[in-house]
C-alpha cells in the first residue's frame, strides 16, 4: 500500500507534446509508470514518448481508462486544464505548473470543495511512491522503497531530505511535494490524515517554511490524532523577517509565519525537530530507531 | 508587484471608493499649483512604496500654497527612513498633495487571501489609523473577519455585519457598503494580492474616504493587466534585484552577508541559507534560480553575486529535477571561463544528469571547491569565505 498513486496508477499526462512535458514523460515511463495517455488540443491523433495523445482529457479518459493527469501546461492555462481534469473525474491530479494566478486557484480549490476529488500543487514536484509510480518531476534514483512518508511544501527539498534518507537505507513510502502556493489543492494535513491510515507508511518526515499557518494545522492534527512518529524541519529559520522569498507562501506575516512559531508547535505536539537541514536523515534514522520502526 | 498610493487611490476611485482630492505633484512649483487648485489646506504626502511615512517626517501640512511648496521642496530629495525602508531610507521623488480631512474616526479595511481556507477574507477594524498589526496582536477581537466565496461574490449582507461591527450606521454604513464593494471588485478584477484601507476615516460632516491606500499585486497573474504592469517604479526596488530580474532571475533578494549563493527551489534556498548560519556563516543573498535549463542564466547568477562587494565565497547547491544539473555544471565553467569570479566557488550537484555534470567539472580542471551534500558545502563556503576574508 501507499497514498495517492501506485502500480495500480493509469496516468494520464496534459501538456505532454511541450517541451518539460515530454521529457518528464519519457522519465515516467523509464521509473516504470504506466502512463496510458497524453492530452494536447489540436495534437490528438499523434503519439508522444509512445503514448496515444488525445484533444480532450474526456476522449483520452474515456479510451484509456485513465485514473490520474500530471498538468505540465503553461501557468496562464493551468486552472482551465485542471478543471478539464476534474470534470473528467480523475481522482488525482497532479500540477506542477509554476507561476499560476493565485486567484485562478481559489476558484479551482473552491470548485474541488467536496467533489471527492485531490488536486496536489500546483507549483509542486509531484507524488512519487517508490519503485511503483512517478508522476512529477522529481530525480527518480534517489528514492527508495520503504515505510517513510514524506510530505514537503518545496520541491527540491524533498529531494534533499529523501536522498538524506536513502543514504541511511530508510526507504519511503509516498512522497508528496503539495506545492509552495498560498493556495494549493491539498495542505499538508490531509496529507497527514491519509498516511496515518495507510499501513505502509511508519513514519512521516514534514518538510515546512515559513509563512502561512499549514504547520499549525498540521500541529493540530498530529497532537490529537498521529499515531506515527513525525520528524520535521521548517526552512527559513534565518530568512529576514519581511522579505519574499520567492515562494508566496514565505512571507512572514504575523506571528504565526515564523520558523520558531511552527517549530514550537510541532514540537508541543509531539513531532521531532530537525534545526538543521542537513540533520534531516541523521534525526529520523535515530527517531525510527527509537520507535523501533523502519 | 506595489504601486505608490496615488496609483492605488486612482486605481480604488475607478471602482467607487471615495478618496480624497488630489494631485501628485513631482516638483515643489507643481506641489504649489495643485494646492492651489484644490483651494484648500492640505496634507503633503512623500510617494514611497514603504510604509510608516508619517513618523519619519515624510507627510506635512500646509495651510496655504505658499506652505505647499516650502514643505513639498522639504520632503522631495529626502531618504525617507521609515520601520519598512532600512537604515539608509529611501529617496522621495513626488508628493501627493490632497485635501486636508476633518477626521471624526479612523477604521480599517482590507482583503488578502486567507491561504487557510484558500478564500479571499475581508477585515475590518474600528481601530484604524494605527498598526494594525498590535492591535489583531493585543486585541484581536477587534479585528472583524469575513471570507468571501468568489462563486457568491461580495454580498450587501456582508457589508452591513462588517459595517456594524465597526459601529456604523445610517448613511455613513451605506457609504462603507459601498466602497467595501468597490475594493473587493477592484482585488478580484486586478487580481491583488493585498488590498488595503488604512485609515479608512469618516469625516466630521459624514463622508467616508479612503485617507490611504495600499494595493499589491499578484506577479503570476501581471500578464493580463498590462495597465497594473505599466505602473511599476523601478526605482522603489534593489538595483541588483532588478538587473537579477532583468537577466532572467526573478528570485534574488541582496541580503547582508558575505556568503553568495545560487540554489534551485526557494525552499532549499532557504535551507541553504540556514545551514550556512548554523555553520557559523552569513549568506548575501537568496537565489532562487528556477527550474533553469539554460546556460546563460548560471552565468548571469555569478554576474549578479559577483557584483556585490560584499561577497567573498559562492555557493552553488543544485539538486536537479526538473533542472539538470549537467546544464548547471556547464554554467559554473563558463562563467568561471568568462572571468570576473575572484571568490572560491563551492559547488554541491546532485540529482537529474549528475554523472554528466560531474564530469564536465572534472573535465573542466577549474578551482572549484566540491561538496559532498548540503553539510558538507556550508561548511566548505563558511570556511572558504573567512579565509578570503582574512586574507583581505
Amino acid at each position: 500500500m501507499s497514498i495517492l498513486i501506485d502500480k495500480s496508477t493509469r496516468l494520464l499526462v496534459q501538456g505532454i507534446t511541450g517541451k518539460e512535458g515530454s521529457f518528464q514523460t519519457r522519465r515516467c515511463i523509464e521509473y516504470g509508470t504506466n502512463v496510458v495517455a497524453g492530452v494536447t488540443p489540436g495534437r490528438g491523433g499523434e503519439t508522444a514518448e509512445g503514448v496515444p495523445v488525445f484533444d480532450t482529457v474526456k476522449q483520452a479518459a474515456a479510451e484509456t481508462n485513465a485514473n490520474a493527469s500530471l498538468i505540465f501546461v503553461p501557468a496562464p492555462f493551468a486552472a482551465d486544464a485542471v478543471i478539464e481534469a476534474a470534470y473528467a473525474e480523475l481522482p488525482v491530479i497532479i500540477c506542477i505548473t509554476e507561476g499560476v494566478p493565485t486567484l485562478d486557484m481559489v476558484r479551482v480549490a473552491r470548485f474541488l470543495r467536496g467533489s471527492g476529488l485531490t488536486l496536489i500543487g500546483p507549483n509542486c514536484p509531484g507524488v512519487i511512491t517508490a519503485g511503483e509510480c512517478r508522476a512529477g518531476i522529481m530525480p527518480g534514483n534517489v528514492f527508495s522503497r520503504g515505510h517513510v512518508g514524506v510530505i514537503s511544501r518545496s520541491g527540491t527539498l524533498v529531494y534533499e531530505a529523501v536522498a538524506q534518507l536513502t543514504a541511511r537505507g530508510i526507504g519511503q513510502s509516498t512522497c508528496v511535494g503539495v506545492g509552495g502556493d498560498p493556495v494549493i489543492g491539498t495542505r499538508p494535513v490531509e496529507i497527514l490524515r491519509r498516511f496515518n491510515q495507510d499501513a505502509d507508511t511508519h513514519a512521516v518526515v514534514l518538510i515546512g517554511e515559513i509563512g502561512g499557518s499549514a504547520e499549525q494545522e498540521a500541529a493540530e492534527y498530529i497532537g490529537a490524532e498521529m499515531r506515527k512518529p513525525i520528524i520535521s524541519f521548517i526552512a527559513g529559520a534565518t530568512a529576514p523577517p519581511g522579505r519574499r522569498m520567492g515562494h508566496a507562501g514565505a512571507i512572514i506575516a504575523g506571528a504565526a509565519g515564523t520558523a520558531a512559531a511552527k517549530q514550537q508547535a510541532l514540537r508541543e505536539a509531539g513531532a521531532f525537530i530537525v534545526e538543521s537541514p542537513a540533520e534531516i536523515g541523521a534525526v529520523t534514522d535515530e527517531v525510527l530507531h527509537n520507535f523501533q520502526v523502519r | 508587484m506595489k504601486v505608490h498610493e496615488f496609483q492605488a487611490k486612482q486605481l480604488l476611485a475607478a471602482y467607487s471608493v471615495p478618496v480624497p482630492r488630489g494631485q501628485v505633484a513631482e516638483t515643489p512649483r507643481q506641489a504649489r499649483a495643485a494646492s492651489q487648485a484644490l483651494g484648500v489646506p492640505v496634507a503633503v504626502k512623500a510617494q514611497i512604496h514603504a510604509g510608516g511615512r508619517g513618523k519619519g517626517g515624510g507627510i506635512k501640512l500646509a495651510a496655504n500654497p505658499d506652505e505647499a511648496e516650502r514643505v513639498a521642496g522639504e520632503i522631495m530629495g529626502m531618504q525617507l527612513v521609515t520601520h519598512q525602508t532600512g537604515p539608509e531610507g529611501q529617496l522621495v521623488r513626488r508628493v501627493l498633495v490632497e485635501e486636508q480631512l476633518q477626521v471624526a474616526r479612523e477604521l480599517y479595511l482590507s482583503i488578502v487571501i486567507d491561504s487557510s481556507n484558500g478564500l479571499p477574507v475581508m477585515m475590518a477594524s474600528e481601530a484604524g489609523g494605527v498598526d494594525i498589526e498590535e492591535v489583531a496582536a493585543a486585541t484581536p477581537e477587534r479585528i472583524h473577519r469575513l471570507a468571501i466565496d468568489p462563486t457568491i461574490g461580495f454580498l450587501p449582507f456582508m457589508g452591513r455585519q462588517l459595517g456594524m461591527a465597526m459601529g456604523l450606521s445610517g448613511d455613513v454604513l451605506k457609504q462603507a457598503l459601498a466602497a467595501m464593494d468597490g475594493l473587493y471588485r477592484a482585488f478580484l478584477e486586478k487580481d491583488c494580492s493585498l488590498a488595503e484601507i488604512n485609515p479608512l476615516v469618516v469625516t466630521a460632516d459624514g463622508r467616508l474616504l479612503a485617507a490611504d491606500a495600499k494595493l499589491n499585486f499578484d506577479d503570476n497573474a501581471l500578464f493580463r493587466h498590462g495597465d497594473i504592469a505599466a505602473m511599476r517604479d523601478k526605482d522603489e526596488e534593489d538595483p541588483l534585484e532588478v538587473q537579477a530580474q532583468e537577466l532572467g532571475i526573478p528570485n534574488y533578494v541582496k541580503l547582508t552577508g558575505n556568503i553568495g549563493c545560487v540554489v534551485n527551489g526557494a525552499g532549499l534556498a532557504m535551507a541553504t541559507m540556514d545551514a550556512i548560519k548554523l555553520a557559523g556563516g552569513d549568506p548575501a543573498n537568496f537565489l532562487d534560480i528556477g527550474t533553469v535549463n539554460s546556460v546563460e542564466r548560471v552565468v548571469n547568477a555569478f554576474r549578479i553575486l559577483t557584483a556585490d562587494p560584499n561577497v567573498q565565497a559562492i555557493l552553488i547547491n543544485i539538486f536537479g529535477g526538473m533542472a539538470r544539473v549537467d546544464v548547471i555544471a556547464q554554467g559554473v565553467i563558463d562563467a568561471q571561463r568568462e572571468g570576473g569570479v575572484r571568490v572560491p566557488v563551492v559547488v554541491r550537484l546532485a540529482g537529474t544528469n549528475l554523472e554528466e555534470g560531474e564530469r564536465l567539472l572534472e573535465e573542466s580542471k577549474l578551482p572549484v571547491l566540491r561538496a559532498s551534500d548540503l553539510g558538507d558545502a556550508a561548511r566548505k563556503a563558511v570556511e572558504a569565505a573567512k579565509q578570503a576574508a582574512a586574507a583581505k
